[in-house]
């Protein structure tokens, strides 16, 4: 492996700008370029679903800090087009090339999109993922609608309806299961959440999906249609149903990339269609998927802040080290809402666990935590409004401590009672383990 | 490539998973960070440069060191030479 004299990283939000800073800690003295298809420096995507959208926080004040000088040249505005392995080089929009010798992709992921047959191109149909999409759907918040309609109850969907019951507008969130949070948190926090939305006074509709958002003669979102037949009145919507990996440029070009990610192996190396690993490719961010040590038989794509700052780090370090110095990419993952009021943190993988208990604090109180467990290891914690308590939790996950945890907590339950992880509000519980005889 | 000279513009980050909301940069600097709700630390990232003494006492309060400071004395990129 020859040192590379033209680093290109494509993907100029977080991901990609910590990956520069460190190539450039790592001593790499080479031609940088940067290249992103949005108009704007690099900035922080969480506050756009909380402090934008309320109106706290204008989007020119979340730009992210430069942690150093990375005299690369930045090609904003410019979307990668196309990638050529064999010449080694990034088709640009508008047909421009810029030759590599080491690439990183860092293209993130984008919203999912309502399809335009079923009324997503009306106005007032929003997804949030870039700070133009905070601009415009705080825009309409801030005149006033009379409905809005949140489409998916995860993380996004709850950061949106909290900010619109905080701006006094009424609010209709849908959700296709029995809980919000659900798919990623299990049944002990959505039933949390029941409540979390039951006193924001949202209404909230449970196993309820949308079939059709409809407009009136000017292409305005009118009203929309759920699956149970109801029709709905709202002016806007709010589209929070997932995200899809930023792959299209990639499309045959060689690589194992789809809307679920470019696949990588476990040093950030971008893999073949083949599953062989590319000389000179690597990936970072919420694009990269890869075998995570800790789990095991699956291929993880986290779209967590703390992910992308690390993984970044990783993949500068083995783009510009020789193999044997190769560090694998293996974070304990952490990421963290705020909704309704109630701060919510998490280490591990939640969605990955089989059972769930409470191990301080009560769920009909404020503040409880929730750790998880699969195959009787624990492999997760979710502390609500409780944001001290986790990094005791993150050490046992780590060290592969057996579920249910033994803690001693003095706000412990009596007993713990192990839930089925993916029982929905109204699941029973399990046997329960008296605390003694753990 | 050297970052001697102190920035002219101040920016800042908070890493939220690390953050454990002990508060001492709002007492630190209250027009940069504050709490909405018990527990939830919301800040400026670009803060007016004359809160400088102020931010970088918050960082330096903060128990567990969440508070990253903008470093890099280059020009802010921008969309120039090549956008659409």
């Amino acid at each position: 492996m020859t040192s590379p004299e033209r680093i290109v990283v494509v993907g100029a939000s977080l991901a990609g700008l910590r990956a520069a800073e460190a190539l450039r800690d790592e001593g790499f003295a080479g031609e940088l370029t940067l290249i992103g298809d949005e108009l704007y420096a690099p900035y922080d995507r969480p506050p756009l679903s909380k402090a934008v959208l309320s109106g706290r926080l204008t989007t020119e004040h979340t730009v992210l800090p430069r942690l150093r000088n990375i005299d690369a040249r930045w090609l904003l505005g410019t979307a990668a087009a196309g990638l050529d392995l064999g010449e080694r080089r990034v088709l640009l929009d508008g047909g421009r090339q810029v030759p590599f010798d080491r690439l990183l992709v860092a293209t993130g992921t984008r919203a999912r999109s309502w399809p335009a047959e079923a009324g997503g191109a009306l106005h007032g149909v929003h997804t949030l993922r870039t700070r133009d999409d905070a601009d415009r759907l705080r825009g309409e918040l801030a005149a006033g609608p009379r409905r809005v309609l949140v489409i998916g109850a995860g993380f996004t969907g709850g950061e949106v309806a909290s900010v619109c019951r905080d701006l006094g507008l009424a609010v209709t969130v849908t959700q296709r299961s029995g809980a919000p949070l659900g798919s990623a948190l299990g049944g002990v926090i959505g039933r949390a959440a029941l409540r979390w939305y039951h006193d924001a006074e949202v209404d909230l509709r449970l196993n309820t999906t949308v079939r059709a958002l409809e407009g009136d003669g000017h292409g305005r979102l009118r009203r929309a249609v759920l699956s149970d037949g109801t029709v709905l009145e709202a002016e806007v919507a709010v589209v929070a149903a997932g995200a899809l990996a930023n792959t299209e440029w990639l499309t045959g070009s060689g690589l194992a990339a789809d809307p679920r990610g470019l696949v990588c192996d476990g040093v950030c190396r971008a893999l073949a269609v083949d599953g062989t690993p590319v000389a000179d490719v690597f990936a970072a961010g919420d694009v990269a998927r890869w075998p995570h040590p800790l789990y095991p038989g699956q291929l993880l794509r986290l779209d967590h802040w703390d992910n992308a700052v690390a993984q970044a780090r990783t993949a500068a370090h083995n783009m510009v080290q020789a193999p044997s110095d190769h560090r694998t990419h293996r974070p304990l993952p952490a990421f963290w809402s705020n909704q309704f009021g109630i701060n919510l943190k998490c280490v591990g993988l939640p969605a990955l666990a089989d059972q769930v208990v409470v191990t301080q604090g009560s769920p009909e109180g404020r503040c409880f935590v929730a750790a998880y467990g699969r195959q009787g290891r624990l492999i997760a914690a979710v502390a609500v409004d409780s944001p001290r308590v986790l990094d005791g939790y993150a050490a046992l996950i780590e060290a592969g401590a057996p579920f249910p945890p033994v803690l001693n907590a003095t706000d412990g339950p009596e007993d713990l009672n192990p839930l089925d992880a993916t029982d929905e509000p109204g699941g029973r519980p399990t046997t329960p383990v008296p605390a003694g005889r753990r | 490539m050297t970052t001697d000279s102190p920035p002219t513009e101040l920016r800042l980050v908070v890493d939220l998973n690390r953050c454990q909301s002990y508060g001492q940069c709002v007492y630190a600097a209250p027009a940069v960070f504050r709490f909405h709700g018990e527990e939830a630390l919301e800040y400026d990232y670009a803060p007016d440069p004359g809160r400088r003494r102020e931010v970088e006492r918050a960082a330096a309060a903060c128990p567990v060191q969440a508070i990253g400071l903008g470093r890099a004395t280059e020009p802010a990129p921008s969309a120039g030479e090549g956008a659409r």
